[in-house]
């Protein structure tokens, strides 16, 4: 038993990490900023976002990379529409994140 | 030096001049017979004297992957300007086509990403500035 509480302990710290890391990066929080306002974006809208608040440029690639870290953090889902792809906030990792850790301390 | 031409590339010919005419509302400039293609223009009929567009055949094999991985990132392959994005947008879907982004600001730009139907996505502008 004691085991399997380690176990679950772990599991549970894997999803945390992946979670706190995928939020510890501005570029990433203003996706998930522009996508709570707007669900269902194409790398190419998310990018013209950041293209037009001057205060950021980044390369495509470079939120593709940013979009894989929030996907892999269960942050972001994608949904295909015809042949392109696009993606929404998911919150309801984000939610948990803050039941199962964030809100003892709060 | 001048742009005279630029081009896209289509699935198919006559269907994407359908769409070019019927659709967009362009004029067509030049249809000579190349082989099994066509060389295949439009113009606007707002500058008619202006930068042609080709619709260029799509048959290479370099050009479905290509073609496939722009439109899954929602990437236009060419961009038109409009007087009324607003009004345009909701005219085409009216019409049944299909957009991958709605209106939306960006800086000095409104603009929208349309499904061309040829396998392609088209952005539609329209400048605040105008």
């Amino acid at each position: 038993m004691q085991y399997f509480y380690c176990i679950l302990a772990s599991v549970i710290d894997d999803e945390l990490d992946r979670i706190f890391k995928a939020l510890g990066d501005p570029a990433r929080r203003r996706i998930i900023d522009r996508l709570r306002e707007r669900p269902d974006q194409s790398l190419f809208e998310i990018c013209a976002h950041f293209f037009a608040e001057n205060g950021m440029t980044l390369s495509r690639q470079a939120v593709t990379q940013h979009l894989d870290v929030l996907q892999r953090a269960g942050l972001v889902s994608v949904e295909w529409s015809g042949r392109t792809k696009l993606h929404s906030l998911d919150p309801g990792l984000l939610r948990e994140a803050v039941d199962l850790w964030l809100r003892h301390h709060l | 030096m001048r742009i005279y031409v630029t081009s896209v590339l289509v699935d198919d010919q006559a269907k994407a001049l359908d769409f070019s005419t019927r659709v967009l509302g362009f004029t067509m400039k030049n249809d000579v017979p190349v082989g099994e293609h066509r060389w295949l223009t439009v113009v606007s009929p707002e500058d008619p004297g202006g930068t042609e567009l080709l619709h260029e055949p799509g048959a290479h094999p370099a050009v479905p992957p290509y073609k496939t991985a722009l439109v899954e990132d929602g990437i236009p392959a060419t961009s038109f300007k409009v007087a009324n994005l607003d009004s345009e947008h909701e005219r085409l879907r009216s019409l049944g086509f299909s957009f991958t982004q709605k209106p939306m600001d960006a800086g000095p730009v409104r603009m929208a990403v349309l499904d061309d139907t040829s396998g392609n996505l088209i952005q539609l502008v329209q400048l605040n500035a105008d």
